[in-house]
């Protein structure tokens, strides 16, 4: 069925968890709904018109701007933050030694080469480049640069970012 | 405000005419920025994306391709579209980023009808059919009469935009575009070139340079003259360079600001010229 959504409840499903959005204006953004309704401040807002990707995250499995998407309309589909891809044990407290055991190898290559200086596109790239690594797991120089291209970085000049990626590459490689 | 996200055409054409003023978005990355910006606070929407009728293409058995309204930009990067349609896999490799091919559609650029919207040069210089329903019929129009000006389009208010057909043409195909960066960027100026050897025709289109999308029929029909379209292996650079200048004198390009109508005029002469030097130089 249709489901016509006017000033009340809707459902979001985001990093596996159904999130109920109350009374918020419809027409709100996802990233805003994310970041102000349900406490997900991983995705950051810059732009708002989808040219920094600095609030990317995935949608059915697309790496998408959460601020062009309409969260009413994002209704049934699965989304994944930047908080999402960490695997967390509930019964462990989140203090920040426990946080950083958790984190993914692509936030520890970042932070070990250097790919994150003022660190607010961090998030979104952290997004970008799992999802580049999911469905091309030995990916070109090319094609690294291409599926980051969304992603404005104005601090590093992105060559500690792609260090980052290539580092992330290597391991998987060796622990396949 | 209501938003509806309605699972087929049937709930999506209920819904419009439950709220026939409502603005239809596909992926939303024209009607986000607008809403983000405070430019419009639409009443009502109805959102297309979860219609699977629409986010499908198929290749059809008299040598054509309908393409859904809802099939995102990424889809025409890659496989069989790629192959067989080059000159969108080529625009669409150009618009905005991954993030924005993932959502942006070809329903949406016809939606929107931005004289730089990126699909649409292609479009047009396929001779696009796009089609058109509504609860009780059904049309098919010429994309050249689809699109009436800047933003504006033929589609009545009570129509969802459900697809294009487009041919597989027998000839070398491209899309050039200028903009101020590489990455991420709305066009200054840009053009679709495509040969159609079967025909011995040649179809260039420009976007950006004038209120829609604009066919340079006086360039294309002279250089059919000059060059023998489906045997030529090279072209002269005279040929090539007076076809530039023939191309820019048919947009009518203004300033703006993302350029000026020089700079634009001098940009889709020197875009065609190389397209047209990409097709005979393979």
């Amino acid at each position: 069925m249709s489901e016509s959504i006017g000033n009340e409840m809707y459902t979001l499903r985001i990093n596996g968890q159904d999130r109920p959005v109350v009374d918020a204006w419809v027409g709100e953004s996802l990233l805003y709904v994310l970041r102000e309704r349900l406490e997900l401040p991983g995705a950051k807002g810059a732009c708002e018109q989808g040219e920094c990707g600095s609030c990317t995250v995935l949608m059915d499995g697309d790496a998408v701007c959460s601020c062009l998407v309409m969260a009413a309309t994002a209704v049934g589909a699965e989304i994944v933050t930047v908080e999402g891809l960490i695997e967390k044990d509930p019964s462990m407290a989140a203090t920040a030694e426990v946080i950083a055991s958790q984190i993914t190898d692509v936030q520890q290559a970042f932070i070990t080469e250097g790919g994150v200086q003022c660190g607010f596109c961090t998030p979104g790239l952290i997004v970008a480049v799992h999802h580049l690594l999911d469905k091309n797991p030995d990916p070109t120089e090319l094609q690294v640069k291409e599926s980051i291209s969304g992603n404005i970085c104005r601090c590093t000049g992105y060559g500690r970012i792609f260090a980052a990626v290539e580092a992330v590459v290597q391991v998987r490689k060796a622990s396949r | 405000m209501t938003v509806a996200v309605p699972l087929s055409l049937i709930e999506a054409f209920d819904e419009l005419a439950r709220t026939p003023d409502a603005r239809l978005i596909q992926g939303g990355t024209d009607l986000m920025v607008e809403i983000n910006f405070n430019h419009v606070k639409p009443v009502d929407v109805i959102a297309l994306r979860r219609i699977k009728e629409l986010r499908t293409w198929q290749v059809n058995s008299n040598n054509t391709i309908t393409i859904g309204s809802g099939v995102p930009y990424q889809e025409m990067e890659v496989g069989q579209l790629k192959e067989l349609l080059p000159a969108l896999a080529e625009a669409a490799r150009t618009v905005g980023s991954p993030q924005i091919r993932a959502a942006g559609t070809l329903g949406g650029n016809l939606g929107t009808c931005s004289p730089a919207g990126d699909g649409l040069p292609v479009l047009f210089a396929l001779d696009a059919i796009v089609h058109l329903q509504s609860l009780k019929s059904s049309r098919d129009l010429s994309i050249h009469e689809f699109m009436l000006g800047v933003k504006r389009n033929a589609r009545h208010t009570n129509e969802i935009i459900t697809g294009v057909t487009v041919p597989v043409l027998d000839g070398w195909q491209g899309y050039a575009k200028v903009g101020v960066r590489n990455a991420m960027v709305i066009s200054v100026a840009s053009a679709c070139l495509a040969v159609d050897k079967k025909n011995n025709s040649v179809r260039i289109a420009l976007g950006a340079v004038g209120p829609t999308i604009i066919r340079c029929r006086d360039a294309e029909s002279w250089l059919v003259q000059q060059l023998d379209l489906t045997s030529a292996t090279s072209i002269d650079t005279t040929i090539a360079q007076e076809f530039g200048r023939r191309v820019a004198l048919e947009s009518k390009p203004i300033d703006d600001h993302r350029s000026t109508a020089e700079y634009r005029r001098h940009a889709v002469g020197v875009l065609a010229q190389r397209l047209i030097t990409r097709a005979y130089t393979s």
